[in-house]
């Protein structure tokens, strides 16, 4: 693995709270890593290490053997970012906004190009204040790609957004992506590292908790399924809970909720097929990445607006 | 969406801060501020003063000039003061709070180029402020070019440089964009009282021209009507000015951040 960005033992504290407590990853060329974790816990000070607006306590970070503090003019070339709560002038033109961008990199890409690719050729004379939100961070990543980055840094990249500019956002960077540019995300939406990071750095109180693929995370705690349905026909619980994949049985109003390890599934759906019960609506929904999350911090993510819970499996 | 590959452009690419500089003109004529307040008010003030036939006589309480001759200076001294107490910190302070300077923090350009393009564009502003202010005053309204013309350059320069030092500590110590305009608007009354925008300063009393001697706009005003009516500015006018941008420019230097 060619690591393009490497933090050993990163500490930085601002006054009396430690704001990252040792944290160490690599990322490797052309992934799309995720850093996540709940607010607070020392995401975005990591990536302004990373970025060289913040100079860190401790540790070594390289970027693209870079080091971000010294090395600060020759990284600002190669790294693209796009920072959180970050805004261009009112008045500025989207248009003009790609051309300055671009007039200060050595090598920038073609703006007109860059602009057409993220939908913003329609909005090339509207001011930056005229912009609606996904258009705002459509250009934001523009800007971010402009200096024909090895490197982009998207931090909440989608926050804000409503759940159609989210998707179109996603698969945007995807198409980044495609083009070999590595990509970190800070997140902290569960869907979002779950459709599009090959791997995850769950960060909590300055610590690294885990790094992997948001399989591996979820497979970790993947010991429950919860079952739920309408049955066709009142039952007795007894029928189920004397079955011994079955955990415990809840009703919440007509609907039966099952809950019982990864055999449950069959086992319930045979007994209730031997008793004639139809089960309508037959949900099981299993271990999500939040759910992951949750176990890895106790602590809940918070969800998107709009989003549906993670990974139904709808009948 | 399509993948398209990105060919990277070296040609025809204008200096970066050339670019930066143009981007901050464009947008100081948008913004409007500068160029209706900063610009185009003092000018109609001329032209208002201008039409008051009795401004235009010569009178003995002014040495022989006419209230006119007297009042260039102060309108010169009201548009430097508009640019530099207002309009300048007020972006720069606003940059800083939308986070324009560390986004740029995080570009090969840095976030020094923006101020240094923002100087460039408000000194740009003055010079073309001055320049008009007087061509209309000599040709509209027959009044006095300066004549000592080196000492008028210098004294108006000087008053550019205090001022816009003045401008940068407001922009380091205001929190964001309308923190910085308030404060440029209440540095601005008393400032332009002592220049004599209300009542001239010879006319001032005693403790009133004292005061007005050591503040920047009255030692200003001073100075550019001196070299306006033929006498190098007083040392001590030059080094009030002097005073303050040394002083405002090293606090400005010391305080402004860029996040």
């Amino acid at each position: 693995m060619v690591a393009v960005i490497d933090v050993q033992h990163l500490h930085k504290s601002y006054g009396q709270t430690v704001a990252v407590d040792d944290i160490s990853f690599a990322v490797a060329e052309g992934e799309i890593f995720g850093i996540l974790g709940p607010n607070g816990a020392g995401k975005s000070t990591t990536v302004e290490c990373i970025e060289g607006l913040r100079a860190p306590d401790r540790g070594q970070i390289t970027v693209l053997g870079l080091d971000p503090q010294r090395d600060r003019a020759e990284l600002t070339q190669r790294l693209g970012v796009q920072l959180q709560d970050s805004r261009l002038p009112g008045r500025l033109r989207v248009a003009e906004a790609l051309a300055l961008y671009s007039a200060f990199y050595r090598a920038p890409a073609d703006w007109r190009a860059l602009m057409d690719v993220l939908g913003l050729a329609g909005k090339a004379n509207t001011r930056f204040g005229k912009l609606s939100g996904g258009q705002k961070q459509r250009l934001s990543i523009a800007l971010a790609l402009v200096g024909n980055p090895r490197v982009a840094m998207l931090d909440e990249l989608t926050t804000g957004l409503d759940p159609q500019a989210r998707r179109d956002t996603w698969d945007l960077i995807e198409d980044v992506r495609a083009r070999g540019v590595t990509i970190v995300l800070v997140t902290h939406f569960m869907e979002e590292a779950e459709r599009l990071c090959d791997r995850v750095a769950v960060i909590d109180s300055g610590r690294v908790v885990a790094v992997d693929t948001p399989a591996a995370l979820t497979e970790r705690i993947q010991t429950e399924q919860r079952i739920q349905f309408r049955p066709s026909v009142p039952f007795d619980d007894g029928l189920l809970t004397v079955l011994p994949d079955v955990t415990s049985i809840i009703h919440r109003g007509d609907v039966v909720v099952v809950t019982g390890n990864n055999n449950a599934l069959n086992a319930v759906t045979s007994v209730l097929a031997r008793n004639q019960i139809v089960a309508h609506q037959l949900r099981v929904e299993q271990a999500s990445l939040e759910d992951a999350f949750v176990a890895l911090t106790g602590r809940h993510a918070a969800a998107p607006p709009g989003a549906g819970h993670n990974g139904p499996v709808q009948d | 969406m399509a993948v398209t590959t990105f060919v990277p452009l070296t040609a025809t690419r204008g200096s970066a801060l050339g670019r930066l500089t143009t981007t901050e003109l464009k947008l100081f004529i948008r913004e409007r501020v500068g160029p209706i307040w900063g610009v185009g008010f003092p000018l109609i003030l001329l032209i208002i003063f201008g039409s008051i036939g009795s401004f235009s006589k010569p009178r003995p309480v002014f040495g022989g000039f006419t209230e006119l001759d007297i009042y260039v200076p102060i309108l010169i001294a009201f548009s430097m003061a508009i640019l530099s107490l207002s309009a300048l910190p007020s972006v720069l302070a606003g940059y800083r709070e939308q986070g324009v300077l560390r986004r740029l923090k995080t570009t090969p350009i840095g976030p020094v180029r923006v101020l240094t393009a923002q100087l460039a564009v408000h000194l740009a502003a003055l010079a073309v402020t001055v320049t008009v202010i007087l061509v209309v005053a000599r040709f509209g309204y027959h009044v006095i070019a300066p004549r000592q013309l080196a000492g008028f350059v210098v004294a108006a320069l000087l008053t550019a440089v205090a001022l816009l030092s003045v401008g940068l500590f407001i922009a380091a110590v205001a929190p964001g964009a309308r923190v910085a305009q308030a404060i440029g608007t209440i540095v601005f009354f008393p400032m332009m009282f002592f220049a004599g925008l209300w009542l001239p300063i010879a006319q001032m009393p005693a403790v009133l021209r004292h005061i007005s001697h050591a503040t920047p706009l009255g030692a200003a005003v001073q100075a550019l009507q001196d070299s306006a009516q033929g006498h190098w500015p007083t040392g001590l006018q030059l080094v009030t000015l002097a005073a303050y941008a040394v002083a405002f420019g090293l606090a400005a230097a010391k305080l402004l951040r860029w996040e």
